[in-house]
């Protein structure tokens, strides 16, 4: 079975450090935020300016002045820092996050990630995910392995405009977990009852497979 | 309006000068720290051919966008558009212009803008659209490109509370963008929720020195929450 939104969050959750500062995008990756381990502490960094970032606020707390970089309202957590947008990105383009989780629409076996943009439909912007991208070393794409109509989206040479350029090594999607190395994907695990098979299947670009390929537990 | 003391006391005043196609620059993040004010002045004086350099372009009927409706804006320079139908109308048929800046290059555009700094290396945008016919250069193994700063005629800021000096301190994350957005206008106007008498707030919790801060008004702010989003209690 491919993996829910919610298998794939908890999956990402198992990477998570004690004391790691965490930006998570919009999407899965904020799901990412139910699953921190009991008795580790992680801060969440939103990238409108808040190093701390808590729970959505109760109908009393709400407070038009705390928002998240999704624009909903938030609270912040004890210990928490508010700083300007400026100061903001010098944390993510410094490299000072300590992981970096966003969703994509393709990426390459050179790393290369596609996330912002489809020519001919609606452009929004990048927001700040050129900046996460570049920034980040340790960088975790969450997204679907194929399209709706079973289109591959981790792809020999992304087709869609970049977001960044061979800044992508870690990928989970509902199907597997892979490294990028050496212009090659490299299979890691399989989701629970997914064949290498499928994986094989759906993988567009280059694949290393290895002989055992352990299945995700839950 | 002498010395230091900063304050005007009406929005004609806080905008006088501003004309058309000037640039200016606002704080703000979605519709948090937007200066509400500022944005209504400029609708009533019906300038055109504005630049307008902003995250965001507000939502149908608030925030930036109410400069839309009458066509007063001839390119905006944003991280992230389209939160509003007409924005969408207006760049489809030709009659809006938009610069699709990274957030963060946007930031350090004004802070860069506001410091003197004429332009900066990134590494954001590297490979994309975004780095497309700019000088590309390569430090310590890594390639980066150049990225020009922004200054504006006009820099409009939303602040909490500020002395007459135009010391000003933001609220939580309404402050976003607008420390930068301060330095970089030629003509800086801020207004806040409160004006306070010089030596009320403390010297080191200052996060915009009167020294960015032209005029300085007291505005009253709706404050429109884009997403409410609640927990049960």
């Amino acid at each position: 079975m491919a993996l829910s939104r919610e298998q794939m969050a908890m999956r990402v959750a198992r990477e998570l450090q004690d004391g790691y500062y965490v930006n998570l995008g919009i999407g899965i990756p904020t799901l990412v935020a139910n699953y921190i381990p009991d008795g580790m502490e992680v801060m969440l960094q939103s990238e409108n300016g808040l190093l701390g970032m808590g729970q959505f606020p109760t109908e009393d707390e709400v407070d038009a002045d705390m928002i998240n970089a999704g624009k909903q309202t938030v609270t912040a957590v004890t210990g928490a820092s508010i700083f300007s947008s400026a100061e903001s990105f010098a944390m993510i383009r410094g490299g000072h996050v300590d992981l970096t989780v966003l969703g994509a629409f393709e990426v390459d076996v050179a790393g290369n990630i596609a996330s912002y943009m489809i020519p001919g439909k609606l452009i929004k912007g990048m927001g700040g995910a050129m900046d996460l991208v570049a920034g980040a070393d340790n960088i975790i794409v969450l997204m679907t392995h194929a399209s709706k109509h079973g289109e591959s989206k981790l792809l020999t040479k992304c087709s869609l405009p970049l977001t960044g350029a061979g800044c992508i090594k870690k990928v989970l999607t509902d199907l597997a977990y892979l490294e990028i190395a050496d212009g090659k994907f490299h299979l890691i695990e399989r989701a629970p009852g997914v064949s290498v098979e499928e994986i094989i299947e759906k993988t567009e670009g280059e694949l290393v497979v290895p002989d055992h390929v352990p299945e995700m537990t839950f | 309006m002498s010395g230091f003391d900063k304050v005007v006391n009406s929005y004609e005043e806080a905008m006088a000068g501003l004309d058309n196609d000037m640039t200016v620059i606002a704080g703000g993040f979605g519709l948090c720290g937007i200066p509400e004010g500022c944005i209504a002045q400029i609708k009533r004086m019906g300038v055109k051919g504005l630049t307008v350099v902003s995250n965001n372009c507000g939502v149908d009927g608030f925030g930036l966008g109410v400069l839309l409706e009458d066509k007063q804006v001839k390119k905006m320079i944003s991280s992230y558009v389209g939160e509003n139908a007409l924005f969408m109308k207006q760049l489809l048929e030709g009659e809006l212009e938009v610069e699709l800046t990274p957030q963060g290059t946007l930031a350090e555009k004004m802070r860069a803008g506001g410091a003197g700094i004429p332009a900066f290396y990134t590494a954001t945008g590297y490979g994309t659209l975004v780095g497309e016919g700019k000088d590309v250069r390569e430090f310590n193994g890594r390639n980066y490109i150049l990225e020009e700063s922004i200054t504006g005629d006009f820099a409009i800021v939303k602040g909490w509370k500020a002395d007459r000096y135009g010391n000003v301190i933001y609220r939580h994350t309404a402050q976003n963008f607008n420390p930068m957005a301060a330095t970089a206008g030629k003509i800086t106007v801020v207004e806040v929720e409160e004006i306070v008498e010089p030596g009320e707030l403390d010297p080191s919790q200052i996060h915009t020195p009167g020294i960015y801060v032209d005029r300085l008004i007291q505005g009253t702010f709706e404050k429109r929450i884009e997403q409410r989003t609640v927990r049960e209690a």
